[in-house]
């Protein structure tokens, strides 16, 4: 006869960490599904690309660190961090873009700083940034919508591009990325920073064909369909409301503040929202636990920051779009938010209000 | 104030932060009355069952305990008192498990009923308003009242409050899954419990009286609205179910809307709270003069065939209530006391229900599959921050957890680790499924060993502070009262009384029949030590060291002679000045010389292959003093000769194996001057320690610290008291 002896609680909500990785996972499903809808089957080729060399960087450093391989390799973290790149980077980009993306985020960010909960920086957006820096011209060759496009690209093409910067036609990355009317396009937010040093103004940007009707053909269905999902998590309490929120209200203040000063030089607050990584940014990567802050004001305060680095970076940076270094300052700037938002332990340093009324 | 009645009139309640809703499994045993248990074989009473301390042991083995008989009796407004549940013998008076965390055994009264259930003789009280306040706060704290929600505080303290109160709360919430007790209790015993309240209402004289009691109770709530319809004061406020409701602090939140400070208790904010069942036990302690003997248990969980909540006495081992449940036979036992939430699993079925025991849950393993229970499926935090969303206290518990493996105590004290009230709901959503609760337990008691350390340190600091002070002050006044005696012994030695003459002409008798003596045997020992030159083996070092003094003291006299000869002239004028003929310590001397005489011969075989020592009378003496003085201590009694006697001889043999070599070597080096010195003057401490009288002590005393320095003294320095001691003893000598 035995006695069990356990520490209390004795019941548990029976929730495990992987299950909520496999929940985010799901979630990126309708703006995957809209890049590929979009812009081809270059995205899910990389995400495949991606998953397979984060699983066999995930062993080796699990092997070589000794750990519990069959538990943690499969927690779900290492699959979403290379989902999350594999969704970053564009469509054509070369193969060995993933696999160095990827390998280091997984060995380097991740693994090298302690493994899962120890890396002070998204692996996801630390890989991005190293390989935009490393590579930037294979990092900014941006593929147009589908429709926009010159040439036709299916499936083959794109695996062939990929694997060896031709179609099966002989179609180069250039030559894909030219539109009919044979000029090669830029992503939504690039055309509007480049015509502003052109000399023209938003009104003008906006007719271009890749901003099409609203924000930007493709672009904006992207961005409602993680839109879509980071909803679906937060309705799930997979992820908190606070950092996407105050990361979205950040960019729309300042964005409108600038706006509503010079219309002809700044952007509208829905097309900074629905272009680039905004939606994907705010409920994908800068929802990262670990690298985030954990009180519900710290959150706040993280989301804030990161939406006004993102808008200065956009406005005033070199690059077009600045969510990922914003994601980086952001995840330097954690401990110490955290620091300072914490929040009032019960019985502590009651406001007078609260405290005994007599 | 006002709006605070409003409010909870409207239902308007407060909330505090967090709290989780883990399934409440309550309808195991809400649907059956409260059944009454057999008395069983063996009562096991663990002698503290509540916060505080134990009361001090009335009983002894063998003894026939009536039911209700106090146990255990004390003064002490935190101890409180056990009883006997039932009529019986104690058998036995040992430590046994009980219903500890951690599985402690702690001091038990063993109880082997009898059967009869006899009670001491009762004073039912049939009119609690013709008793003073006093009276009845004696009962309550006489009937071994304390709190019976889980933490067990004594009811006695918290009803003696002096502060104004505003808020009775009477806690019925129930906020743990599985447990029905208070329920059950409301239901079947409301008139009783109302008493109770009317009771602590009468002590307390509360502004408002609130009960707060979860909505999962609909029959209880019923029966409460009822019982309490004609009494203004009295508000059933029935709260939304969500887990820690029943916590104190967060009722106080939920019913007031106010935090109870850090470290304060709720009577500061004019509130006291009572759990519900003890409400019925200070009604039953009052009004039937019946003590707490037993308790509603819920005995609950899916391995039981007939889950039900039971009147169970205090003492009853678990495994009797289980098996009166159906618990099966299994191998694998997991017993929990408490809730799933709070309560600890126990090390054996033999853990007795105690005042504090509200629920014993026997889980089956689909049932609570908790990674707690299962083995670890702990991960890494990965900071996903659900635990501090449902801490009620507002905690961190990442940050918490992480400062608790990393041991960074004063980290946890500014995360304010201490006011984690343990409610595990942190532990209860973490993702990770790490036991946080565990750690928290932990770094607490290392936290609080720490303490007492450090508190052991700090006592100790400031004995050692308090010794090295007196110490200094010993050494001040010590030096005062030698300055002292030695004037003293001065103006004596001046005083040249008739008694003085004759004890000096006495003594001078003595010394001269003495070195006569002396001299005869001196010169039959040198002969005899000529031939037979082989020491006991156990002298051996002593005569040794004995030799080199003398060897010294003879090269060095042979060298001084001249000046000696030369000093003892005028010096001998001063006759009336010599301290030593004078007073006892001379007596004492003499009585050693005799003594000395005889050992003599033994200690000088060495010293007898100088020749030089025999010739000179006054040296042979000198050397017969010093080695003979140290035995001479021997007779006396005094154990603190002894002792000194002993220090000193091991100095001396300290000195001698220093100065071995050149003891051997016959040539003695110039230092060996100042050694001889040393043994010198300790040896004449000894010899004068034996004598009662005080000022010899003192003298002795000075003289083994002038030991001491002119061992340190390597210089000539040294040679100049040391000639004028040797001198004195000379002069002794002569007279």
């Amino acid at each position: 006869m035995a006695f069990w002896i356990a520490s209390s609680p004795h019941n548990h909500v029976q929730s495990e960490t992987s299950s909520m990785m496999r929940m985010v996972i799901y979630a990126t499903i309708p703006g995957i599904f809209a890049q590929w809808y979009f812009f081809g089957w270059g995205n899910l080729i990389h995400i495949s690309l991606a998953v397979i060399t984060a699983l066999v960087a995930e062993f080796t450093v699990l092997s070589l660190r000794e750990k519990n391989i069959k538990a943690q390799l499969f927690d779900g973290s290492a699959i979403l961090t290379a989902v999350l790149l594999g969704i970053s980077l564009p469509a054509i980009a070369p193969w060995w873009i993933t696999v160095i993306g990827v390998s280091f985020a997984i060995i380097v960010v991740k693994q090298l700083y302690g493994g899962l909960g120890h890396n002070p920086f998204n692996p996801a957006m630390a890989a991005y940034v190293m390989l935009l820096i490393s590579f930037p011209l294979q990092m900014t060759s941006w593929l147009p919508p589908l429709e926009l496009m010159a040439l036709p690209l299916k499936f083959v093409d794109t695996l062939s591009v990929i694997f060896s910067s031709f179609t099966i036609d002989g179609y180069s990355v250039e030559q894909l990325r030219t539109h009919v009317d044979g000029y090669t396009m830029a992503t939504p937010l690039d055309t509007v920073k480049t015509n502003l040093t052109l000399g023209l103004n938003i009104a003008e940007s906006m007719t271009s064909p890749v901003i099409g009707e609203n924000y930007g053909v493709g672009w904006e269905w992207v961005s409602a369909g993680f839109l879509l999902g980071g909803l679906f998590l937060i309705g799930k309490k997979t992820i908190h409301w606070a950092t996407p929120a105050s990361f979205l209200v950040s960019i729309f203040i300042c964005s409108l503040i600038a706006f509503l000063y010079s219309q002809d030089t700044n952007a509208s607050t829905l097309f900074h929202w629905f272009n680039g990584a905004c939606m994907f940014g705010a409920f994908f990567i800068l929802t990262d636990p670990v690298s985030g802050a954990t009180s519900i004001k710290g959150r706040i305060v993280f989301g804030a920051l990161a939406g006004f680095l993102v808008f200065i970076i956009r406005k005033y940076g070199g690059y077009p779009d600045g969510v990922a270094f914003a994601v980086l300052i952001c995840n330097m700037a954690a401990p110490l938010i955290d620091q300072y938002t914490r929040p009032r332990t019960y019985g502590h340093n009651i406001s007078s209000s609260k405290a005994g009324k007599e | 104030m006002g709006s605070v009645i409003e409010r909870i009139k409207r239902a308007n309640f407060w909330t505090f932060h967090g709290g989780i809703h883990p399934p409440e499994q309550k309808f195991l045993t809400t649907d059956k009355p409260i059944r009454a248990v057999s008395i069983p074989e063996q009562l096991i009473l663990p002698l503290q069952q509540h916060i505080g301390i134990a009361a001090d042991l009335r009983v002894k083995i063998g003894d026939k305990v009536l039911k209700g008989q106090a146990l255990t009796q004390s003064m002490h407004p935190m101890a409180v008192p056990i009883h006997a549940p039932t009529s019986g013998t104690i058998t036995a008076i040992k430590d046994a498990v009980i219903a500890h965390p951690s599985g402690l055994s702690e001091l038990c009264l063993f109880i082997t009923p009898d059967g009869e259930d006899t009670w001491q003789e009762r004073h039912i009280c049939t009119d609690v308003s013709k008793l003073s306040h006093n009276e009845i706060i004696d009962k309550i704290s006489s009937a071994g009242i304390s709190g019976m929600g889980g933490a067990g505080f004594p009811t006695q303290v918290k009803i003696s409050t002096r502060d104004k109160i505003q808020f009775l709360i009477i806690n019925a919430a129930e906020c743990e899954p599985y447990i029905s007790a208070d329920d059950l209790l409301i239901r079947e015993h409301s008139p009783s419990i109302l008493d109770g309240i009317n009771i602590l209402d009468r002590i307390l004289s509360p502004e408002h009286i609130l009960i707060g009691i979860e909505n999962n109770k609909p029959e209880a709530i019923k029966v409460l609205q009822q019982a309490t319809a004609n009494n203004e004061k009295i508000q059933v406020c029935v709260l939304p179910t969500k887990y820690p409701t029943g916590g104190e602090k967060q009722l106080i939140q939920i019913l007031t809307g106010q935090e109870v400070p850090s470290g304060v208790f709720p009577s500061s904010l004019g509130i006291v709270m009572q759990n519900i069942a003890t409400c019925f036990a200070i009604a039953d302690a009052v009004i039937n003069d019946i003590p707490l003997i037993k308790r509603v248990v819920t005995v609950s969980g899916q391995a039981l065939q007939k889950p039900q909540n039971v009147w169970s006495l205090l003492g009853t081992p678990v495994g009797f209530l289980l098996e009166q449940c159906g618990y099966p036979n299994k191998d694998k036992k997991h017993i929990i006391m408490g809730g799933p939430m709070m309560g600890y699993s126990l090390p054996s079925d033999q853990v007795p229900v105690v005042k504090t025991t509200n629920c014993i849950l026997a889980p089956s393993e689909q049932e609570i599959s908790s990674p707690y229970s299962t083995g670890t499926k702990e991960v890494e935090c990965i900071r996903c921050g659900q635990c501090s969303d449902v801490c009620p206290s507002q905690l961190l518990p990442q940050e918490l957890q992480w400062s608790a493996k990393a041991k960074d105590h004063q980290q946890l004290d500014k995360l304010n680790l201490f006011d984690c009230i343990e409610c595990g709901a942190c532990a209860y959503v973490c993702p990770s499924q790490i036991p946080l609760v565990h750690y928290y337990r932990v770094a607490k008691s290392e936290i609080r060993q720490q303490k007492q350390l450090d508190i052991k340190a700090e006592h100790a600091k400031v004995r050692f502070e308090a010794r090295k002070e007196r110490l200094a002050r010993d050494k001040i006044a010590r030096e005062e009262k030698h300055k002292a005696a030695a004037q003293a012994r001065k103006a004596r030695m001046n005083s040249g009384t008739s008694e003085a003459k004759t004890e000096k002409s006495a003594v001078a008798a003595a010394l001269a029949r003495v070195k006569a003596k002396k001299a005869q045997q001196t010169q039959g020992s040198d002969s005899v030590a000529a031939q037979t030159v082989a020491p006991p083996a156990d002298n051996e070092q002593k005569s040794q060291v004995s030799a080199a003094i003398a060897r010294a003291k003879a090269k060095k006299l042979a060298a001084q002679k001249n000046v000696a000869t030369y000093k003892s002239e005028p010096e001998n004028k001063l006759d009336d000045v010599k301290p030593t003929a004078d007073d006892k310590k001379a007596k004492i001397a003499a009585a050693v010389a005799k003594a000395k005489a005889r050992k003599l011969t033994e200690k000088n075989n060495d010293n007898a292959v100088d020749s030089d020592l025999a010739v000179d009378d006054n040296i042979t003496n000198e050397a017969a003093v010093l080695a003979s003085q140290a035995e001479a201590v021997v007779p006396a009694n005094d154990k603190k000769a002894k002792i000194a006697a002993a220090v000193a001889k091991a100095k001396a043999r300290k000195l001698a194996e220093k100065n071995n070599d050149n003891a051997v070597d016959s040539d003695l080096a110039v230092d060996d001057n100042i050694t001889n010195e040393a043994a010198v003057l300790a040896s004449q401490a000894e010899a004068v320690v034996p004598a009662n009288d005080k000022k010899a002590k003192i003298a002795a005393a000075v003289a083994k610290a002038k030991a001491r320095k002119l061992a340190q003294q390597q210089d000539k320095l040294a040679a100049t008291p040391s000639e004028e001691k040797t001198n004195k003893h000379v002069k002794s000598e002569s007279t």
